[in-house]
């Protein structure tokens, strides 16, 4: 079953405060690899908090953790994830004549890792 | 109050430094009423008062590593090898490009573009990668501004569009927009309306007085939207369909933005990171000029990093471009999508790099990191990264605001200067980078004598020194 869904990148308080301690730390490899995801979508999915699920486009893929959110916060069929090497992994180089590579609203294929 | 006695013992014992008014540097806000206590025999900021939860990782994360200097392909080297070594690559290289700049001062980004004049090479910042396609929209519709001071002082109507300044720039709303009070907004908040725009609620949802939900990608739709009903073209109730906000909503925000006395449109990378970029950029601009016919409207983009906004003035004043700008033919040219780093990187155009306070190696797609890891790369950086560890030459340097001084650039084009709290073993990005340009200079004027492969245009410049 075909699970596409959007992904949008972007600034966390955790992200930013461990940004601090190092890029290379494990804290902020950890924040970087969290995907956050609407609760609904997960248990369809049969998802629970910290498993794991890959993501995947046309340009590349990436492995991170999920965190469900209340649907009243993240919309169906909507991911967050804080900017990082994950989501750099699924970014275009495409940048349309603009400078700027298109690095939110990247539609993703979200596939459950097995365990 | 056990606790509390220790601590006051502990804090007795220590010799600590107290700097008052220092600046953070960590976002675009550039607070500069910090209260840092400094323990100066650990050379580490013990106390950030005044700071955010981000500005208080800033100051506490940034001490003095135990690490080289200098490196050359991973192996400790003396500074002045890894100058000499840099400067060699720059020259040799036939499209070097300079990369980053917006965490350093603005008097260290001046010999950054000074070095790329020099050797004709390519220099752009990470406002390409940033709020690019806004300085596009600048181009194209200009922009009604203002400082953040007459924000606070004066604006009673505060929208955020596309952005999350909750998590992104915690003191945006306590120190300039939303809560404090002004000359003519004597009761802070209540003097204020505020509206958050974003396609999800993020935690900047709780100061909006007015939430509106967009669907993901009809920015421009929405817009463009508010500007018809501004000018009082009545549209259909079909515009929810296509933008997912009903139409009453913003027939609403229409009224209040033409009724309001000073309004102001602070605007995130959710318009420039999506499709549409400076189009949706230029929409929001665009609409802040037709409500200057009606009242005082501005609009001011919400930048990151801490010194990005110098890196745009001191690139445009020294080139008349603010990012995105290539010297190989003797002279400035501005061409965002050829000449931004993204494009030299993922084109392969790029053969050398120096990379000034910027992870790139992290942070930009994939097809250009691999190119990164091709070429000769010379990083300039106060931690390790991703970058610095792909890099040939690599300088570990002192943090601006914490252990240096010079300029900075607050989102509003405000000019800052730094306290810095104390001193490093480590050079700063000025200094190293002065020393690249001398040697460049050198090695330019030595290759024209001797009938370098510099070419004549690397000569020209020599002659002329910045």
């Amino acid at each position: 079953m075909s699970n596409k869904m959007m992904l949008i990148p972007g600034r966390s308080s955790k992200q930013g405060t461990s940004l601090n301690q190092g890029k290379l730390k494990e804290e902020y490899q950890t924040v970087t690899s969290t995907l956050e995801m609407n609760k609904d979508d997960m248990e369809k999915m049969g998802l629970v908090d910290g498993d794991k699920v890959k993501l995947s486009n046309e340009i590349g893929e990436t492995i991170v953790s999920c965190l469900g959110k209340k649907p009243e916060d993240l919309s169906e069929g909507m991911l967050f994830i804080p900017y990082g090497p994950p989501s750099s992994q699924l970014m275009a180089s495409d940048t349309a004549g603009s400078g700027m590579p298109l690095s939110k609203h990247m539609m993703v294929e979200v596939e459950k890792v097995k365990n | 109050m056990i606790e509390k006695t220790n601590k006051k013992v502990v804090e007795e014992n220590k010799n600590i430094k107290i700097v008052h008014d220092a600046t953070c540097t960590f976002c675009g806000c550039v607070c500069d009423d910090m209260e840092l206590h400094v323990d100066v025999d650990e050379k580490r900021i013990i106390k950030s008062k005044n700071a955010c939860v981000l500005g208080r990782a800033w100051f506490a994360e940034h001490t003095i590593e135990n690490a080289p200097a200098a490196m050359i392909d991973g192996k400790e080297v003396t500074i002045e090898e890894a100058i000499e070594e840099a400067a060699q690559t720059l020259v040799n290289a036939k499209f070097p490009i300079t990369y980053g700049l917006s965490d350093t001062t603005s008097e260290a980004q001046r010999q950054a573009v000074a070095i790329t004049d020099y050797i004709k090479g390519n220099i752009d910042t990470t406002t390409s990668v940033c709020h690019g396609p806004s300085g596009l929209a600048f181009q194209g519709v200009g922009e009604s501004t203002s400082t953040l001071g007459e924000v606070k002082n004066r604006a009673d109507l505060v929208i955020y569009w596309g952005g999350n300044p909750a998590e992104s720039h915690p003191r945006h709303f306590g120190r300039y927009a939303v809560t404090p009070k002004g000359m003519f907004t004597p009761n802070g908040k209540k003097d204020r309306t505020v509206v958050l725009v974003d396609v999800r609620k993020t935690k900047s949802a709780g100061v909006a007085d007015i939430l509106i939900t967009p669907k993901p990608g009809k920015d421009f739709e929405v817009l463009w939207a508010l500007r018809a009903l501004v000018k009082g073209v009545k549209l259909s109730s079909d515009i929810e369909k296509e933008t997912g906000v009903p139409l009453e909503i913003l027939t609403d925000l229409a009224k209040r933005m033409k009724e309001c006395r000073f309004g102001v449109l602070f605007f995130g990378m959710g318009l420039t990171m999506t499709r549409g970029r400076h189009f949706n950029s230029g929409a929001l601009l665009a609409l802040a000029t037709d409500l200057n016919e009606y009242t005082h409207f501005v609009a001011k983009p919400v930048r990151g990093h801490g010194n990005v906004t110098g890196a745009d003035n001191v690139v445009a004043w020294q080139t008349g471009y603010p990012f995105g700008v290539n010297f190989s033919r003797g002279y400035p040219r501005f061409n965002p999508g050829e000449f931004t780093t993204v494009d030299t990187l993922s084109n392969g155009d790029a053969d050398a790099a120096l990379i000034v306070a910027s992870d790139p190696g992290s942070n930009f797609p994939k097809k250009a990191i691999e190119h990164l890891k091709n070429i000769p790369v010379i990083t300039l950086d106060t931690k390790t990264t991703d970058t610095t560890k792909l890099s040939h030459v690599a300088f570990k340097t002192s943090t601006y605001g914490i252990n240096t001084s010079g300029t900075v650039y607050r989102m509003d084009d405000v000019s800052i200067t730094l306290r810095p709290a104390f001193e490093s073993p480590f050079p700063d990005d000025e200094k190293i980078l002065k020393s690249i340009k001398k040697r460049v200079h050198e090695l330019i004027l030595k290759n024209s004598h001797s009938g370098g492969a510099s070419g004549e245009a690397k000569v020209a410049a020599a002659v002329n020194p910045l």
